[in-house]
Parts: structure tokens; C-alpha cells; sequence
């Protein structure tokens, strides 16, 4: 059987469902020029000028789930700047062409400046900030008369022959809205997209995975500010005379609602929703004074009824039944291939590690080595700062004293980013998984760190890229076949079960080829059968000379796989040593095991 | 012009401090920003000039019924875009519900009163040139509004009930409070306070239908500024946002008042983002 065999034959009439149906839009976007008349021509390139505006934010909304609702500020942007370059109010008359590049760029420029607060607050900051901002732009619009013709208004751009006519500016707008349609769906398939819809649902395990936020939002930012502008230059020419009443609000409730409508997570979806937002006025025409008041309606509708939207009802792949047979068959041969390329022989060492929250110390000098192969277990009472540990280690959070040494350089406090690169792989007390994202897909996250295409060869699918993508895939593949999960390879992962999830998040960590390996009670909630399983699965990676700690609960589970353990109570060890010994230590006992 | 900048600029100010404590009000029981705070503001312009202007009724039966009216768009508020979205607060699913709310709130003010701004009636008829009465009412109105919230919040049941359920709602509910009537009523506080700012400060912005989106800003900044859920920031922000933006109309001009403001809160963001009241959120692992 080949390696690719499950995912293929299981993904593909999705595929061809969403490969149907661009081939649909795109014979009904070139037969249109011989069967409709100028007027169709004018709705139609108005939707491939809305497209080119949400394709780019459906990379912010969509997929890193940050709520830009006053995206027509970048709109109204574009388009100011694009009609007075051209009309050479403030300096010489630019040409049309750069004056459109030139508003891709402001319109960048201001997509990051606005977006800088999503970088750390919490999103309705980042929401409110867009809100600001474009009731601001609209006040300097109307304002700034000697630019921008105040409420009078200004003339937009002609673009040259042959783009100058209604076909022909259709043709233009086409081709952009095609190509931004290519582009940012190849960045949504890759390593890219994946780490935005991780930050978007688990913040953390993307982090733990070398996913560095602001970085990772900055690139979408600058593309879909870029888009913004773009289309707001299109649109003032579409328009040929814009005032600031063309840019209401409503507006990016439009765009927002068509990537809503669409689903989150999709781009065909988020397309369709743009073609029906943009065809639903000309059709309603006699409802035109309560049109926003029905957007704002269809927004609480989408929000409140149906939140998966267009994507979700032709998502027909996971509406059918699972497999019946839900027995994990490891293949831990397959480990290998997870071995980490170099590895010391004690690569991990804390020294007097001290961290206080105000006055409570949840860690009060904590010494201990975790040797290469070696699985250590950390047992101790509830609140005795075991999961604190392995959150000091993974850089959540920074002690106040001591050391970590890792692969004999020391590790600095914090950064949770960079440990994924460093080798530090780990698991969760309650699974952290992108529910909405296929098995395969949350398995590659864990390959993030060791990727180093750029954001530009994802874009354009360069063969760099391409090649790197294959790989990630095969060894995602690799690790799904050892924990046993390869058949649910192409299944939304929030189909699976709880123990399910545990042995993914194993395969997830294990994709960055750990050399310390941290397991947060990774046997909770699992059946005996389970658990003798994940006792052969750990044995088998520690075997390759990854260095496993293990925090659990379940006393039997640690006193037959580990080869040390190390209890804590109140934040101090209380015994470290070998399992025979440490079981029958008189504290421990008293303190957790219980006579 | 030094007096004349900070007579608008407290008024304005205030009016700012009183949406912002909207916010904080419906956040203490909820954990949610609505965006109908501002709109409320709106509302209480509008319906107190409804009211009298276009009924004839008197001042003393016009506010408690503007007060009532914005009450019921808080509890409006809280059923319909709230409630139902309470379950998966880490969605954000409410920036969403209430902004979509808070559009239809103006969009049927938009056809029903009109886009043009209308007159909003003289209050008392008291004060001229820097002591008008539109520059003091709103802070008449902030003082009276901060004074009523300790005594509520101090010395009586109820208020020791929001105080509690917001410190900690599962505690609350485990003691037996009634979280989710609370939670209705702390939305009514919202909205009446809400539609105080809108009608105190009406003859300062008058009857105008796009002062909602206005308010839903400037009403935010000294929320993020004086960190989220703390009045005391709120009213401090809110003054210091009223002055410095009538500052910089005078000294800049209108266009770059606005855009002086808004660089303002991108940097305040971002170096303090727990805003200068606020403490700091602890780690999410």
C-alpha cells in the first residue's frame, strides 16, 4: 500500500467539487462578454473588484480570524490615492498604471499601521482600530478639499486602451481578480495558511510549533492591504467619479458578510459569497432604502444560524460516516524517520529553577537532567507545578531564577516561538488541535519550524516551495501511519475522539523531530488498551534517543515506562530517582501515592 | 481660546467618558464589547429631540423616557446579540453580533429620522459664550452618573451583586445570584447611561444619526486608554481624549484632529496595552 493511497482517494471529490465549480465561474466569466449587455458588464466587474478586496481579507478574517470589519477604509484609500495621482492634484499626473501600484502600496502601508494592535491585543481591539480608522479616513476625505474635492468629489482614472471600454476594463479587472484568486489560494494550501488558521483557533500550539504571530500577521496584512488598495484604485476608475458617500460603512459590512457567508477556512466559499453580495442589490433593487438594513440582518443571521457557511453545506467529504474500525494500529518501525538529526546526551538540564506569581511560589528550586533516551516521569499532587515546568521549558512563561541548559547551550526564558526550532516538541493537558482543519493538516503544522520557504514562493507556488510542501506531506504521512491514525488522514480533526487527539498531537510533535519530547498527562482519559498502546508508542520514540518528560497522573502508566522520576510538591522535588525507589519512598508516599 | 478649548473639550470629553463607561457597564457582567454602546449615545440625541421637539413634551418627562427607551435598547442588546453568543466568548462571535445590531439601530434611524443632523432643544436656556450650557451639561451629567455608580456599586445589594458577578461569575453563580437577570439589568444600566451621554451632550452634537459610529469610537479610546472595565480610567481617558482632540482642532485643524487621535490610540496600544488603569492579563496556557 502507498503512503499516499488514504488522502488521495478520500480528498478528491472535494476536490473535484471545488475544481467544478472554478471551472463553472470561469466559463461563465469569459462567455459573458458575448451574451450580456454593458450593464452586466458593469456588475460583474464590480464583483471582481469586490473579489480582489475580500480574497486578500479572507486571509485575515477568514483564516487568521482577525476581524478587520473597516476594511473600506483601505477601499477609499486606493481609490483617493489612485484618482489623484492621476489627476495630478498635488504634484504631475502619474500614469494610471503606477498610480495603481502606488496605491497598493499605501494601501500596505496602512494595512499593517492599523493592524499593528492585532500583533498583541485581543481582537476587538484590532476591530475597533479598523472601525476608527475608517471613520477617519472618510472625515479626511470629505475634509481635505484641496486634494480630495471634499464632498464635490474627484475624478477616478482611465485606464489606456484597450482597458477603456466596458469589456475591456472587465477583461483587466478578470485577469486581477483571477490571479488574486491563484495567489492567495496557493498561500492558504501552504505552510502559511496552515500557521493563520493555527493562531486563529490554537494560539499556543501554533506558537509551541514555531509559528510567530506577528510575523505570520504582518505578511497577511501587507498582501490584503495591498488587494485593498488595488481594488480601490479599480473601483474609482469603475465608478469614473468618486465622493466620499461611495465609501459608507455597509460597504465592508459587504465584505465581511461574503467571507461569512462563504465559511471561514475557504476560498471558493468567501468567492461565491462576494458574486451573490454583489448580484443580491441589483435584484433587490425596490428594497434599495432598507439594503444595509437587510445586511446588518443577513450579519446576525450568518453569525447566529449559521456560522460554518457556504463551505460547510458543500463540504460533503465530512458528512459521511467514519470508518467503523476505530483501532489505532501503531507502526512504530515507521518512528525512525523522527530520530532527531543530532543529539547530546543530557539534553536538557534545569538549575534552581524559581517562578512566583506575587507571592505564591509555583516553582521553588527545581534541579533536574533529562538524559537523551531516557523517559522521565513528573508525578506530584495537583497544583505541585509539574505543568508550570513544562510551561518554563516551552517559554511560556519566564522564571524569576535559575538555568535551563538545552543541547548544552543555554536556553533563554521566554520565546515559546523558537522552541519548535530548538527541538523542543510537546502535548497538552487538553488537546490543542484546529478542530476546522483536516488530520493531515494539523500533523504538518508541526513541520513549521523546519520549513524556510518565503511567503512569496508559497504565493506563487515556485518549485522551492512545492518541493517542500511534498515533503512535509509525506513525513506527516509518515508519522500519522506510526501513531495509527493514517486512515482519518483527510477527516476534520474535530471528528475524532478524545484519545484520538491525543496520539495526533504525539504525531504533531513528533514532525519536528524532537530531541526532549514533553507529554502533558497524555494518558488522561484513555482506555487501558489505549494506554498500553501509548506506553509502546513513547517507548518507541525515546528509543531514537528523544529525550521524553512526562507529566501524568496515572501512577501504574509511569512506574512501568519511565526510567527516572522526579515528584514535586508545592513546587519543590520531593524524590528523584529510579521508579522501584521513588515508589517506595516514605514522603512521596505520605504525600501522593497514598499507603 | 484657551478657556473656550477647555470648556468644549471637558464637554466633549465627558460625553466620550460616558459612552466608555457604557461599554465598561455592559463588560462587567458579559466579558463582551458591544458595539451598540455608541449607538445608544446616538439614540438618546435623537429621542430626546423626538421627544421634544417633535412631541412637546417637557424636560422632566422627556429624560426618563429617553432614559427608559435606551434602557430597552441595552436589554434589546443583551437578548439578541449577547445571550447567544455567550457560549463561545472565545469566538469573539459578539464583535460580529453586536456590530450587526448596532447597524440596524442606525440604519432604521437613518430612514425613520433622516441623515440630516436636526436641531436638539435648549435644556435650561442658562449660560452664554464658555459657560453655555451645552459645555456643562455633560459634565453635569458625568459627575451625577460616577457618583450614582459608587453609591450603587458601595452601598447597595445590587450593586455588590454586579460587582461580584462581574469579579467572578461562576463564584456568583455557585452563591446563588441570579447572573443571568443581572446580567439584563446591568445591559439596562448600560443603555440608560448611554442615552444620558447622547442626550447631555445633544446640543453639542445634535440629532444626527451618524453620531452612533462616531460615539462607537471616541467612546472606545478612554476605554482602551483607562484599561478595560475600570470607570475611574474611563472618565480620566475620556477627559483627557475631549482636550487634546479640541486641542488639536484649534492648533491643527479639523482633519488632523482626528488623525492626531487616532495615532494616539495606536501608540497607546501599543505600549500599554492594559491601558494606564488597567492590570495586566495574565498568561492563557
Amino acid at each position: 500500500m502507498s503512503l499516499a493511497a488514504p488522502t488521495h482517494t478520500a480528498s478528491s471529490d472535494f476536490l473535484t467539487a471545488n475544481r467544478l465549480t472554478y471551472c463553472g465561474l470561469l466559463i461563465v466569466a469569459l462567455s459573458l462578454p458575448w451574451v450580456g449587455n454593458d450593464y452586466w458588464a458593469l456588475i460583474a466587474t464590480r464583483a471582481a473588484i469586490y473579489w480582489v478586496l475580500v480574497s486578500g481579507l479572507n486571509l485575515v478574517v477568514g483564516y487568521a480570524g482577525q476581524l478587520a470589519i473597516g476594511y473600506v477604509a483601505l477601499l477609499t484609500l486606493g481609490a483617493y490615492t489612485t484618482s489623484v495621482l492621476t489627476a495630478g492634484n498635488v504634484m504631475p499626473p502619474v500614469h494610471p498604471y503606477i498610480a495603481l501600484m502606488i496605491a497598493g502600496l499605501t494601501g500596505a502601508f496602512f494595512g499593517v499601521f492599523i493592524g499593528l494592535p492585532a500583533l498583541r491585543l485581543r481582537t476587538f481591539y484590532f476591530a475597533m482600530t479598523t472601525l476608527g480608522f475608517a471613520t477617519i479616513v472618510t472625515q479626511v476625505a470629505l475634509a481635505w478639499q484641496s486634494v480630495t474635492g471634499g464632498g464635490i468629489g474627484i475624478t477616478g482614472p482611465e485606464f489606456p486602451a484597450p482597458f477603456n471600454s466596458a469589456w475591456g476594463f472587465y477583461a483587466f479587472c478578470m485577469g486581477i481578480a483571477a490571479l488574486c484568486t491563484w495567489m492567495t489560494s496557493n498561500v492558504a494550501h501552504s505552510r502559511h495558511g496552515r500557521a493563520l488558521v493555527a493562531i486563529r483557533d490554537v494560539e499556543v500550539a501554533a506558537e509551541s510549533s514555531g509559528v510567530y504571530k506577528p510575523h505570520a500577521l504582518i505578511k497577511v496584512f501587507i498582501i490584503a492591504g495591498m488587494l485593498a488598495g488595488i481594488s480601490g484604485g479599480l473601483f474609482a476608475s469603475l465608478q469614473t467619479y468618486i465622493t466620499p458617500d461611495a465609501f459608507t460603512f455597509e460597504l465592508s459590512v459587504l465584505f465581511f458578510i461574503s467571507i461569512l457567508i462563504g465559511g471561514r477556512g475557504s476560498i471558493i466559499g468567501p468567492l461565491l459569497g462576494t458574486i451573490i453580495l454583489t448580484l443580491l442589490p441589483e435584484i433587490a433593487a425596490p428594497l434599495a432604502a432598507w439594503s444595509n438594513f437587510l445586511y446588518a440582518v443577513l450579519l446576525l443571521v450568518i453569525v447566529l444560524a449559521m456560522p460554518g457557511g457556504i463551505a460547510a453545506l458543500i463540504d460533503f467529504e465530512n458528512k459521511k460516516a467514519l470508518h467503523s474500525d476505530r483501532n489505532l494500529v501503531l507502526d512504530v518501525d515507521l518512528l525512525g524517520a523522527f530520530k532527531p538529526e543530532t543529539q547530546q546526551s543530557q539534553p536538557l538540564e534545569l538549575k534552581g529553577i524559581r517562578l512566583q506569581f506575587g507571592a505564591l511560589r509555583a516553582i521553588d528550586g527545581l534541579d533536574f537532567q533529562v538524559k537523551s533516551g531516557e523517559i522521565h516521569g513528573l508525578i506530584g499532587p495537583n497544583g505541585s507545578g509539574k505543568t508550570t515546568t513544562l510551561n518554563v521549558i516551552s517559554g511560556f512563561y519566564s522564571p524569576q531564577f535559575g538555568q535551563m541548559v538545552f543541547d548544552g547551550q543555554a536556553l533563554p526564558a521566554g520565546l515559546p516561538h523558537l522552541r519548535a526550532g530548538l527541538g523542543i516538541g510537546r502535548t497538552y493537558q487538553t488537546p490543542k488541535i484546529v478542530g476546522e482543519a483536516s488530520v493531515l493538516d494539523n500533523v504538518m503544522l508541526g513541520g513549521i519550524a523546519s520549513s524556510d520557504t518565503h511567503f512569496i514562493e508559497a504565493a506563487l507556488t515556485l518549485p522551492r516551495a512545492i518541493a517542500e510542501e511534498q515533503k512535509k506531506r509525506h513525513d506527516a504521512l509518515q508519522a500519522l501511519r506510526a501513531v495509527g491514525l493514517d486512515k482519518f488522514a483527510s477527516v476534520r480533526a474535530d471528528r475524532l475522539q478524545h484519545s484520538e487527539l491525543r496520539f495526533l498531537e504525539i504525531a504533531r510533535a513528533l514532525m519536528g523531530r524532537p530531541k526532549l519530547l514533553m507529554l502533558d498527562e497524555p494518558a488522561a482519559g484513555l482506555s487501558v488498551e489505549e494506554i498500553k498502546k501509548l506506553g509502546e508508542l513513547i517507548k518507541g520514540v525515546a528509543k531514537n534517543g528523544t529525550a521524553i518528560l512526562l507529566v501524568e497522573h496515572h501512577a501504574d502508566f509511569i512506574f512501568s515506562i519511565c526510567d527516572h522520576v522526579t515528584v514535586l510538591n508545592l513546587g519543590k522535588p520531593l524524590a528523584s530517582d529510579i521508579p522501584s525507589v521513588v515508589r517506595v519512598h516514605k514522603e512521596v508516599v505520605s504525600a501522593y501515592l497514598g499507603a | 481660546m484657551l478657556a473656550t478649548i477647555i470648556a468644549s473639550g471637558l464637554a466633549t470629553g465627558a460625553v466620550y467618558a460616558l459612552v466608555g463607561i457604557t461599554y465598561n457597564t455592559m463588560y462587567a457582567t458579559s466579558r463582551v464589547m458591544s458595539f451598540t454602546a455608541g449607538q445608544v449615545g446616538m439614540l438618546g440625541g435623537v429621542l430626546g429631540s423626538l421627544y421634544m421637539i417633535v412631541w412637546g413634551l417637557p424636560l422632566l418627562l422627556a429624560l426618563p423616557l429617553v432614559l427608559a427607551s435606551c434602557a430597552l435598547i441595552g436589554v434589546i442588546t443583551e437578548y439578541v446579540a449577547v445571550r447567544p453568543v455567550l457560549k463561545s466568548l472565545e469566538q469573539h462571535l459578539y464583535v460580529l453580533s453586536t456590530l450587526a445590531l448596532s447597524l440596524m439601530f442606525q440604519q432604521v434611524t437613518a430612514i425613520e429620522w433622516g441623515t440630516e443632523p436636526r436641531p436638539f432643544p435648549k435644556l435650561f436656556g442658562l449660560g452664554t459664550g464658555i459657560y453655555d450650557e451645552k459645555f456643562w451639561i455633560p459634565v453635569i451629567a458625568c459627575i451625577l452618573t460616577i457618583a450614582g455608580l459608587e453609591y450603587l456599586y458601595r452601598y447597595t445589594l445590587v450593586g455588590r451583586a454586579f460587582v461580584a458577578v462581574a469579579e467572578d461569575n461562576y463564584a456568583a453563580q455557585a452563591l446563588g445570584l441570579p447572573e443571568r437577570n443581572l446580567r439584563i439589568a446591568s445591559y439596562a444600566l448600560a443603555g440608560a447611561i448611554g442615552g444620558l451621554a447622547g442626550f447631555s451632550g445633544g446640543e453639542l452634537m445634535l440629532a444626527f444619526f451618524a453620531n452612533g459610529a462616531v460615539l462607537n469610537f471616541y467612546g472606545f479610546v478612554p476605554v482602551a486608554l483607562g484599561g478595560l472595565g475600570n470607570n475611574k480610567g474611563a472618565v480620566i481617558g475620556g477627559l483627557a481624549l475631549g482636550l487634546f482632540q479640541q486641542a488639536a482642532n484649534f492648533m491643527v485643524g479639523g482633519i488632523f484632529a482626528s488623525v492626531a487621535v487616532f495615532a494616539l490610540f495606536i501608540i497607546v496600544l501599543l505600549f500599554v496595552p492594559q491601558g494606564f488603569f488597567g492590570s495586566a492579563t495574565a498568561r492563557r496556557v
